[in-house]
């Protein structure tokens, strides 16, 4: 999967010179982002409100036997708004929307309509790639820090109905805000930023990069699946270290 | 730009020594010939012979492996050509934008380029749809649409970009007799009317005798004779007297 590194920043390069064009692309990048939402929001929600509970959960009457029950929330918190929203949430947007953006190039290319496009002269990176890059890089952040949200949430119903956790909402909030900085949510939210454009890159290239039939299609949704969750997990250890003071 | 003449004319187009491998198995095999400003160029060849192939190099989709493509004496390769001449190509599949509706797709050269205001294009399109047989078709999806429909859609999209240089692959291959006799007329037309380059590929020999200023008959990558289609009707070939002749026989 590292063999096309090159491209895949020789990709994103050009994709960035074409940013002045993204105003007249802005119905492309609407419709994308539309679509992103539309197929991605109740996912998040779900996925979000369980990895929030499941942390309380774990993590919970652990804290509480040894008297630290006022650590919870900010556990919780903290994990939530710097790690997992951020690194799920990617991936489930990797399987989600990059196989589709991965899919639907692919068999642009397959069918040549990528090749009747460039006989017009309109350049594939302007017209397929940007739009799809600039939606990924506004819808993901969105959806992460929604997500950091409904986890909280599902954090603080677990500590509360929970038996053996039982620390009231009001204490769970109090404790959470208390620990959790704006800072820690912007360092979560800019994380899920950089891995939109991985996203977008990695699908987008396997896409344009397909060769054969449908069967090609397959692969490249495959591939680009695999290579966007490899790298946001790499870059995920890179940004962390970065970001780390 | 050298000179606004170029603008509105068709263009030369000289091929030189042109070959194409894929993977060991060579499909062209040292292609030469001219096409004049103007001139309805017909290649003729079985299938399989590189028909396809020889389009995609033709128009800068795929690099030759040797040899070299001018158009006006500069070659197809160089960044600015497509920027300097209008090119079109019609795909032997149409090779419609399935996402987008028959009039975005015929519209779409105008649209992306911002050439015209969108109901100046609504106009436009509506015309180009009527041309081809299609009134009304706009709002279909291409997925709607036959494979001679869609052949047709694709051929109205190439003739809104009003191009100096059209490609035309098989345009009457699924096409019943009288919508091929129309696209034939279109092809004349548009000659007519703009002075385009065409080429077109076909082994549509109702359609080749009928518009070509010129045929070329290629076989397994190889041109086998140029001229005149009165020229390459006489032409001493067996290959080329049976393609150009083979029909059904049937017993009595
Ligand atoms: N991308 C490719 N990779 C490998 N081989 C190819 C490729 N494209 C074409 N070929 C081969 O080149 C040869 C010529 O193909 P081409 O499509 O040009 O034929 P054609 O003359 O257009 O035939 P038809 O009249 O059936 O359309 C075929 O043998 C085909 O297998
Ligand atoms: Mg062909």
């Amino acid at each position: 999967m590292f063999e096309n590194i090159g491209e895949l920043i020789l990709l994103f390069w050009r994709t960035l010179l074409s940013l002045p064009l993204a105003w007249r692309q802005r119905q492309k990048v609407f419709d994308q982002f539309y679509e992103i939402g539309n197929a991605s929001l109740l996912m998040v929600c779900v996925l979000s409100f369980f990895i929030g509970a499941v942390i309380a959960l774990q993590t919970g009457p652990v804290l509480v036997e040894r008297g630290l029950a006022s650590a919870v929330g900010g556990i919780v918190g903290i994990a939530m708004a710097k790690e997992l929203a951020p690194v799920l949430m990617a991936i489930l947007i990797a399987g989600r929307i990059g196989s589709a953006m991965a899919a639907e190039i692919g068999s642009m290319r397959v069918y040549q309509e990528v090749d009747a496009l460039r006989t017009m002269n309109i350049n594939p990176v302007h017209y397929l790639v940007l739009p799809r890059l600039l939606a990924l890089a506004v819808a993901l952040p969105m959806l992460v820090v929604f997500g950091i949200l409904v986890g909280w949430l599902g954090g603080a119903v677990v500590a509360d109905t929970n038996s053996h956790i039982a620390i009231p909402f009001q204490a769970f909030w109090a404790n959470l805000r208390d620990v959790v900085e704006v800072k820690d949510v912007v360092n979560g939210v800019f994380k899920s930023f950089c891995f939109a454009l991985i996203i977008g890159v990695v699908s987008c290239h396997q896409g344009l990069a397909t060769i054969g039939g449908p069967r090609g299609i397959g692969r490249s949704v495959t591939k680009a699946v695999v290579n966007s969750i490899v790298l946001i997990v790499i870059f995920d250890y890179m940004l962390t270290r970065i970001l780390l003071k | 730009m050298n000179g606004s003449t170029n603008n509105h004319s068709g263009v030369s187009l000289q091929v030189r020594g042109l070959r194409k491998s894929f993977d060991g198995q060579e499909v062209l095999k040292g292609l030469d010939f001219e096409v004049q400003p103007g001139e309805i160029f017909v290649i003729m060849g079985p299938s399989g012979s590189g028909k396809s192939v020889l389009l995609k190099q033709l128009i800068g989709l795929e690099p030759p492996d040797a040899g070299e493509i001018l158009i006006n004496g500069k070659s197809i390769q160089s960044p600015e050509i497509t920027s300097q001449y209008r090119l079109a190509m019609v795909f032997q599949s149409g090779a419609l934008l399935n996402s987008l509706t028959v009039g975005e797709n015929v519209g779409l050269y105008l649209s992306e380029h911002r050439l015209k205001p969108p109901e100046e294009i609504a106009r436009i399109v509506a015309e180009m749809l009527e041309t081809v047989g299609l009134k009304g078709a706009e709002d279909k999806m291409p997925s709607e649409l036959s494979g001679g429909m869609k052949k047709r859609v694709a051929i109205a999209r190439a003739l809104v970009i009003e191009p100096q240089l059209i490609l035309y692959d098989e345009p009457t291959s699924e096409l019943d007799p009288l919508s091929s006799v129309v696209i034939g007329e279109e092809i004349l037309q548009l000659q007519r009317r703009i002075h385009v380059t065409s080429l077109v590929v076909s082994h549509d020999r109702d359609l080749a005798f009928g518009v070509a200023d010129r045929i070329a008959v290629i076989n397994e990558g190889r041109i086998l004779t140029i001229g005149t289609p009165d020229e390459v009707k006489r032409f001493n070939d067996p290959l080329v007297q049976s393609f150009l002749h083979a029909d059904f026989k049937r017993e009595p």
